[in-house]
């Protein structure tokens, strides 16, 4: 039986106070809080087991190793795919920039990289280098004036440029639309693309099944997913991960160094020069744990409730506008306030105990294509309850009117 | 317009964070009108996430700074108010003998310098320091 309770007392920053007020925390979007076994396990390991990985005889280094390639099998049996197929990195952003490189020497002149306007800008920016150094063109599938790709449109974009790459993310971080990626990665292998899905909103909150999806590539962050930060995964088709050349050069990630050439290991090892961040690693696995103890269809149905409690009670103040996809959403919430600046808004609510994020949320492409400066962006996570909502619509309303006076 | 200490004690009369707020968007209000044709790209003040634009001169009768300036958030704005009082009127040497940080830290508006892309009020101050050391 879900007790959301019992859940919020695995998280002891939620019982934190903010300017006098209980915190309401809703910028899950940017980073979600740590549970107890996540902090505990990231301690434990500097006070017990510390040590270096994949190098050294002795017994602590055995047991590190032991740990941190144990996370990459839990990791692996997440989602559902082989753990040489996954790479550690710093995060989703260093993950698109390592394949980004390493496609590299499969791009022409003039081929067609496929993003949406919905991205990142870490989905966005790495693929412009990737087409200054190749001649390869980027091309962007449009949004409508709330947000949303139009389905068919999107899928005509691809049957007709014919990229070579499609790269787009399975959620909008700044409007938590979920894309249609399942049909949309069909249609791009149909032409022989290569699929790479930015899955730093999806993680947690949809629990990808890759082997399912069929994409050659997915990353995400740990930190968004209830672990650490500076830890990021990066999925691959082993044959195509492998084919890639290495990202960054060190030590971990060859086989044989003279000093006029050297041979790499393979995949994933090629790509993890130098030290990892090990401890990260290792409490990220706890995470995995985390989310994996709450059966699925709680987890939405939780999330769902409240979600639709913050939308059906956004959309009773009148000042308020929202966007994006307001049924298939993660669970993010991003709107503008009649007359008011985000930062006006934001700086008031913070008062109120309330967190959430402002800005262009690193898409600017995206309020362009609104026609806007920003938004004000609530994301909701598991922990967070209906009585939480209750409490920003009122402080919502409040803030409203001190702007108003 | 209020002069500084004017301002201050306005603020720093209010009692609970509502009321603070409510005269610091009220001094906002207050600024004289920013003609819109200088709201140019050399004049926004960069590192503040709200749009804010300076335009600053020196009185050449009197040698003391004349600036004005705008910004599209009430609060910063209201903010931006407090720095143009602090700093209109002073003489080069003055500006760089005083400093209006010490102004937000008394008024308990900390949470405005912290280096969050959010705010700019060092931002501000710094365009003023920097003017002044320049001419």
């Amino acid at each position: 039986m879900f007790d959301v309770n019992a859940i919020r007392a695995q998280f002891p920053i939620l019982s934190r106070t903010v300017h006098n007020n209980s915190l309401v925390y809703l910028d899950n979007g940017a980073t979600t809080h740590k549970p107890l076994n996540v902090i505990e396990k990231e301690r434990e390991f500097y006070l017990q087991n510390n040590a270096n990985v994949h190098r050294g005889t002795h017994f602590l280094s055995a047991n590190a190793t032991a740990q941190y390639e144990a996370v990459r099998e839990i990791l692996a049996d997440f989602l559902q795919v082989q753990s040489r197929e996954l790479v550690w990195t710093k995060g989703a952003t260093e993950s698109l920039n390592l394949i980004a490189h390493g496609l590299t020497p499969l791009l022409q002149p003039n081929d067609i990289i496929l993003i949406s306007e919905l991205e990142h800008h870490a989905n966005i920016v790495p693929w412009q280098q990737l087409a200054l150094r190749t001649g390869a063109v980027i091309k962007a599938i449009k949004v409508n004036r709330k947000g949303c790709i139009h389905y068919e449109r999107a899928v005509a974009q691809i049957q007709n440029l014919k990229p070579k790459i499609v790269s787009i993310c399975h959620a909008s971080n700044g409007l938590g639309n979920i894309l249609p990626i399942e049909s949309l990665i069909r249609e791009a292998k149909a032409i022989g693309a290569i699929t790479v899905i930015d899955g730093a909103q999806s993680f947690a909150q949809i629990r990808p099944n890759l082997r399912e999806l069929d994409c050659d590539f997915y990353v995400a962050s740990a930190h968004k997913a209830f672990g650490p930060t500076g830890v990021g995964l990066l999925f691959g088709k082993y044959e195509l991960l492998n084919e890639m050349p290495p990202y960054q050069c060190g030590g971990e990630m060859i086989d044989k160094v003279t000093i006029s050439h050297s041979s790499f290991n393979q995949a994933p090892s090629k790509f993890e020069a130098g030290t990892p961040n090990i401890a990260g690693v290792i409490a990220f696995g706890e995470a995995i744990k985390f989310i994996s103890s709450i059966p699925f269809e709680e987890w939405t149905a939780h999330k769902k409730d409240v979600f639709n409690t913050l939308i059906s009670e956004m959309q009773t103040i009148e000042q308020v506008e929202l966007y994006g996809d307001l049924n298939d959403n993660i669970g993010t919430v991003s709107f503008t306030v009649k007359n008011q600046h985000p930062i006006d808004v934001a700086t008031l609510l913070d008062h109120h105990g309330i967190a959430v994020r402002t800005g262009h949320h690193c898409n600017q492409p995206l309020m362009d294509a609104l026609a806007i400066s920003g938004t004000i962006r609530a994301s909701i996570a598991i922990y967070n309850t209906v009585e939480e909502i209750d409490h920003f619509i009122f402080a919502l309303r409040d803030v409203i009117s001190l702007l108003e006076e | 317009m209020m002069n500084i200490e004017e301002i201050y004690k306005s603020i720093a009369s209010q009692q609970g964070w509502q009321a603070k707020y409510r005269q610091i968007m009220l001094l906002g209000k207050q600024l004289p009108n920013f003609p819109e044709p200088l709201k140019t790209e050399e004049a926004r003040v960069s590192g503040c996430e709200s749009k804010v634009w300076l335009h600053l001169a020196w009185d050449e009768s009197t040698g003391c700074l004349v600036v004005i300036g705008d910004s599209d958030t009430r609060i910063v704005k209201g903010l931006l108010a407090i720095i143009l009082a602090f700093y209109n009127g002073k003489r080069s040497d003055e500006i760089h003998t005083s400093d209006v940080i010490t102004v937000f830290k008394e008024l308990d508006l900390i949470q405005h310098l912290s280096p969050s892309r959010g705010n700019g009020i060092h931002a501000i101050q710094k365009a003023i320091v920097h003017f002044s050391q320049d001419s």
